[in-house]
C-alpha cells in the first residue's frame, strides 16, 4: 500500500537530489499540445510516453509539461521540443510509439527526427 | 472524444485558464441506482449568466470566448446521448462548478476511461495548483487531495518530482482497484 511514510522518505531522497542540481540554464523543455484537439487526438499517451521514457533512462533537466492549441489541430498531437540555444522543433501526428526515437535521438544525441516534424508533412 | 476522463482532463484545463488554486473532480458511480456523475469545480475568476450560455453553444462563441471552444459542448453532447446533462453553475469572483450526469447503462455510454491518468497528468502539469480527487463506486470511496502531499512534501519538493508522480499514479490505482472490486 502506498503511505505517507513512503512519500516522506521520496521527500528526503528528493531533496538531496535537488541540492544536486539546482536550476540548469540548460533544461530542455518538451511541451505537449493538450487543447481539446491534442486531446482528442491522443496526446495523453503521447505525455505519458514521454514522462516514462525520461524517467527510464534517469535524464536529469528534461521538463515535460503541456502547452494549448497552436493552430494546426489537424497535426495533432503536436509535440514541441526547446533546446536552449537551438531552434524550437515541432513534431507532428506523434504516437507513444515515435516517443522513444525522438526521446534518444533528438533529447539525447540531438539529432532532429526530420521524418516526424512538421516539415515532412507540410 | 474516446473516453470522459479525456472530457474531464480538457474542462479542468478551463479551470487552470480562469487562474484556479484548487480544482476539485468527484466521479460518482453506481451500477445500482444506474448513474455516473462527475463535478469539476474551480475557484477561478468565474463566469457571468451570459459567458456560461455562450460555452454551452459551440456556434455562439465568439473570439473573445474562443479558448472554451468545443470542450463544454462536447462533454454535453456525451451526458446527453445517455439521457443526462450538463450543468454549469459559476459566479464572478468565487468559481465555477461543472456537474454532468450520465445514464450508466446507455448504449451511448462513453467509457470512463483512464481517469487516473488524467489526474495525474493534471497534477504533472501544474504543479503549483492544488487538486482533489474524489471518486465513489457502490463498493467503497477514495480520495487524493494534493494539499495533505505538500504538507509532507514541505515547500522544495514539487509535486511534479518524477518519484512523487509514481507515488500518485501507483496510490490512484491501488485505491480505484478496491473501488472496483479488485484487489
Amino acid at each position: 500500500m502506498k503511505s505517507l511514510a513512503e512519500l516522506q522518505a521520496i521527500r528526503d531522497k528528493a531533496k538531496l537530489e535537488l541540492n544536486m542540481r539546482h536550476e540548469n540554464p540548460d533544461a530542455i523543455r518538451v511541451l505537449v499540445g493538450m487543447a481539446t484537439c491534442g486531446i482528442a487526438a491522443g496526446a495523453r499517451p503521447v505525455l505519458n510516453a514521454f514522462t516514462e521514457e525520461v524517467a527510464k533512462r534517469n535524464l536529469q533537466d528534461v521538463t515535460i509539461t503541456q502547452t494549448g492549441c497552436i493552430g494546426i489541430c489537424q497535426f495533432e498531437p503536436v509535440v514541441e521540443i526547446e533546446i536552449p540555444g537551438e531552434d524550437k522543433v515541432t513534431y507532428v501526428k506523434m504516437t507513444p510509439e515515435k516517443v522513444a526515437k525522438v526521446v534518444n535521438d533528438h533529447i539525447v544525441n540531438r539529432n532532429v527526427v526530420t521524418e516526424y516534424t512538421i516539415g515532412a508533412y507540410k | 472524444m474516446r473516453e470522459l476522463s479525456l472530457n474531464v482532463m480538457d474542462i479542468a484545463q478551463n479551470s487552470v485558464t480562469a487562474n484556479a488554486s484548487l480544482i476539485t473532480i468527484t466521479v460518482n458511480e453506481s451500477d445500482k441506482d444506474d448513474f455516473l456523475d462527475i463535478f469539476i469545480e474551480d475557484n477561478g475568476k468565474g463566469m457571468t449568466k451570459e459567458q456560461v450560455q455562450s460555452v454551452i453553444d459551440p456556434f455562439f462563441t465568439t473570439r473573445k470566448t474562443r479558448k472554451v471552444g468545443l470542450g463544454i459542448p462536447l462533454f454535453k453532447m456525451a451526458a446527453e446521448q445517455t439521457g443526462g446533462y450538463l450543468t454549469i453553475e459559476s459566479q464572478v469572483g468565487i468559481g465555477t462548478k461543472v456537474h454532468a450526469h450520465f445514464v450508466k447503462s446507455s448504449v451511448d455510454m462513453t467509457p470512463l476511461g483512464d481517469i487516473n491518468s488524467t489526474v495525474k497528468i493534471l497534477i504533472q502539469c501544474n504543479p503549483c495548483l492544488d487538486f482533489v480527487f474524489n471518486h465513489s463506486t457502490d463498493i467503497g470511496e477514495f480520495t487524493l487531495d494534493t494539499r495533505e502531499l505538500r504538507e509532507v512534501l514541505g515547500e522544495d519538493v514539487p509535486l511534479s518530482t518524477p518519484d512523487v508522480l509514481e507515488w500518485i499514479g501507483g496510490f490512484l490505482e491501488e485505491q480505484s482497484d478496491i473501488i472496483y472490486g479488485g484487489a
